[in-house]
């Protein structure tokens, strides 16, 4: 399982070295959600240093979005999906590779993002432990969950406008957890923000289980 | 029922595979031994790549018979179990247009358990180990990217082939070489089942000829029994395949739309 | 209602579906009757507090509504059984009219209470999210697909969301927990007269759950009758393409159509 999961992340990291959707494309776009955000609340009166860790996870999110719509367009044109099926490879290696790659992609995206409300929002870092250790947990969960919905909706038509439907009100758990996280990392009052972990943790141990079990019959449908 | 072909590879008795509602195979019977080439022919829509799919596990047998490789494919987990033990090679590719011809051959070959060194040998027996190997899949022509997926196809070294029209888009050069690695996949013991429309070059190399109409087989082997699929004995040489008879109450196309 | 229901009737009603459907009509008319005139006003609240009567009752339908969505799409991955699957499908839309109705209810009652229509109050925003939750459940299961896809995909969805409805309410409560006002609960300790209607009410949200719940279920079930019905004569028109009589054709759809 491992074996394989170590292959497709390899993969897909492959596919992302050469191709840089990621970077050329979504990276950008995180960047300008920030921006957006600037203008839609006045940065002048401090709406923006209240708010950043917020406008941060929600940046984070479209980002997820679009991340797990390319892990999974590139496996559903020209007979991949087939391919993946027919090529021996364990289901929940499958899984966990394609999540690892996307968690991957992420992680870099919200480096990027950090700096990006650092330098924009004239944001303090603060609380270094809490605030990484919520970034790895949110990020494995919204690739866990990612991965899962981003395979349903591959084989579909429909796939750009069921993904979102179908995962944001899912991982609206881990937008407010992460948020409440971050706040407190900020605002120094880290106790609080442990517990809201606690929870990310949660999360993202049940979505990477079910992934494990499921992934298998949800790559089967074509 | 008795399998006709001892040691039979495949082994299908009115097998019945459905794409949504539109039973595309309608009650097959087909024998296949070990080691055996077989031309499959037949209109658009007969139910060739239907029936190539369905060997491969990829498409349920909803009712019948239907054993491939020992496994039961009226059975999910053996449609999995006999999936890692063929090849197909379908009308798609199954490539990634990002990756290079070489990173595409060996990710799939390693994906089976095959060494980077036999993904490596199988890309020379193609001639992609030249120029080609490092440029991107989406670069390629149509003829290149088949050869690229020959190649991962032999790098599995599958016991049972299943090749969808493997002449297809491909020059003098690549049909050659098609050729010999069929007749070297049944000189190596695997087993392999050509859907075709290119019945000289097809049929040169086959053993015998199957014909099918209507996800049915209309044409078996034995020349003495043609409209009884039950009696085939498959080693015969393989006869004319005669035009499927036209029906009147047929309607056309409007079962080609499931 | 078990696989026996061959014969289409003319529509979905029974004899004891009209009992229930009339029980259930007389049932909200005590319920009226009790939360409008025969009990007080709440001390605190005053005549708003009488919502509870509808909210409570339409909230705990809900729920039964979402734990049958969950149950039946346990019992098809499990059984594979297509009266689990209607029950799943079934459930969740009767059960998404009364999450509708728990939220409008519960705005109704903020308008008084709070002033607002809307307040990000724990319970609300659970149920909102549920709301979406499962309506994308829906949405997944309207989609075209083969019935054995379509079932397990909106199984799952259905059990992905079932996992995540924990989650949703634990992080929701904890967030609001802090400046948690006034929900809609009594302010008193509740007396017994209230206590009697509130449990009227239940039984009645129920009822008239049980009844929607039962009509929709006949409808889906027959709708996936209508889609089975043709399978037979789809194989012996896809055979007759061949020009071959129909030979080992499964004797029934159910044979075909697991």
């Amino acid at each position: 399982m491992f074996r394989d999961a170590a292959l497709v992340a390899g993969k897909d990291l492959r596919v992302e070295w050469r191709s840089r959707v990621t970077i050329n494309q979504v990276a950008p776009f995180a960047v300008l959600v920030l921006i957006l955000f600037a203008f839609a609340l006045d940065p002048d009166r401090g709406v923006l240093q209240q708010a950043t860790a917020g406008l941060f996870w929600v940046a984070v999110l479209f980002s997820a979005l679009l991340a797990v719509q390319r892990a999974f367009a590139i496996e559903s044109v020209d007979g991949n999906r087939d391919a993946l099926r027919l090529s021996g490879l364990d289901p929940a290696g499958i899984f966990l590779g394609k999540a690892s790659a996307v968690a991957l992609e992420l992680a870099g995206l919200e480096a990027l993002l950090l700096v990006g409300v650092v330098v924009l929002y004239s944001t303090t870092l603060s609380g270094w432990l809490l605030l990484v250790t919520t970034c790895v947990v949110a990020t494995i969960g919204l690739a866990a969950a990612g991965s899962l919905y981003g395979v349903l909706a591959a084989g579909l038509r429909v796939r750009e406008t069921l993904l979102p439907l179908l995962l944001l009100p899912v991982v609206a758990p881990v937008l407010l957890g992460a948020t409440r996280a971050f706040e407190a990392a900020f605002g120094q009052t880290t106790a609080d923000g442990w517990s809201w972990v606690g929870l990310l943790t949660t999360f993202a141990v049940i979505y990477v289980a079910f992934g494990v079990l499921a992934f298998g019959s949800l790559l089967e449908e074509s | 029922m008795e399998p006709v072909v001892k040691d039979a590879v495949v082994h299908l008795r009115a097998a019945v595979s459905l794409l949504g509602r539109f039973p595309a195979l309608a009650g097959l019977d087909l024998d296949v031994g070990r080691g055996e080439v077989v031309l499959v022919q037949g209109s658009n829509g007969a139910g060739k790549t239907t029936l190539l799919r369905t060997c491969a596990g990829l498409i349920p047998v909803s009712s019948g018979e239907a054993i491939v490789l020992g496994c039961d494919l009226t059975v999910a987990a053996d449609r999995g179990a006999v999936r890692r033990r063929v090849g197909l090679l379908g009308h798609a590719t199954g490539l990634y247009d990002d990756l290079t011809v070489t990173d595409n051959v060996r990710f799939w070959a390693r994906a089976c358990g095959a060494t980077k060194q036999e993904a490596d040998a199988a890309l020379a027996v193609l001639g992609l180990d030249g120029r080609l190997a490092d440029v991107v899949v989406a670069k390629l022509s149509a003829g290149q990217r088949r050869r690229t997926s020959l190649a991962a196809l032999v790098a599995r070294r599958s016991e049972l082939w299943l090749l969808d029209e493997p002449h297809a888009g491909l020059d003098q050069a690549g049909r050659d070489v098609v050729d010999k690695l069929i007749r070297s996949a049944a000189a190596a013991g695997a087993t392999v089942i050509v859907a075709s429309h290119e019945l000289d070059r097809a049929g040169a190399i086959a053993d015998r000829t199957v014909t099918i109409a209507g996800g049915t087989v209309v044409t078996p082997s034995a020349p003495s029994a043609p409209h009884s699929p039950h009696d085939s004995t498959p080693h015969d040489p393989a006869p004319p395949p005669p035009p499927p008879p036209p029906d009147p109450t047929r309607k056309p196309e409007v079962l080609g739309v499931p | 209602m078990t696989e026996s229901e061959a014969t289409v009737p003319a529509h979905t009603g029974s004899r004891t579906t009209r009992l229930l459907g009339l029980a259930t009509l007389v049932g909200i008319a005590v319920v009226l009757v009790l939360g409008l005139v025969v009990t007080g006003p709440d001390a605190v609240q005053g005549d708003a507090a009488r919502l509870i009567y509808l909210h409570v009752p339409v909230a705990v339908a809900m729920n039964v509504g979402f734990g049958l969505t969950t149950l039946g799409s346990v019992m098809w991955l499990w059984k594979k059984s297509r009266w689990w699957d209607t029950v799943a499908v079934s459930a969740c839309e009767v059960g998404l009219v009364y999450t509708g109705l728990t939220l409008v209810t519960g705005m109704v009652w903020g308008r008084p209470t709070w002033g607002v229509y809307w307040t990000w109050d724990a319970r609300l925003t659970t149920f909102s999210l549920l709301f979406l939750l499962y309506l994308g459940y829906l949405v997944v299961r309207h989609l075209p697909a083969e019935t054995e896809v379509r079932n397990r995909r909106s199984a799952y969805v259905a059990l992905l969301a079932f996992v995540d409805v924990p989650i949703v309410y634990l992080s929701v409560s904890w967030w609001r927990g802090l400046h948690q006002s006034a929900t809609l609960s009594l302010s008193s300790t509740i007396s017994g007269l209230m206590l009697f209607t509130l449990m009227t009410g239940m039984i009645v949200a129920l009822m008239g759950f049980a009844w929607l719940l039962i009509h929709r279920f006949r409808v889906a079930w027959l709708e996936d009758e209508l889609d089975s019905v043709g399978l037979e004569l789809a194989i012996s028109e896809r055979r007759a393409e061949a020009g071959m009589t129909s030979v080992n054709v499964p004797a029934t759809v159910e044979a075909v159509v697991r």
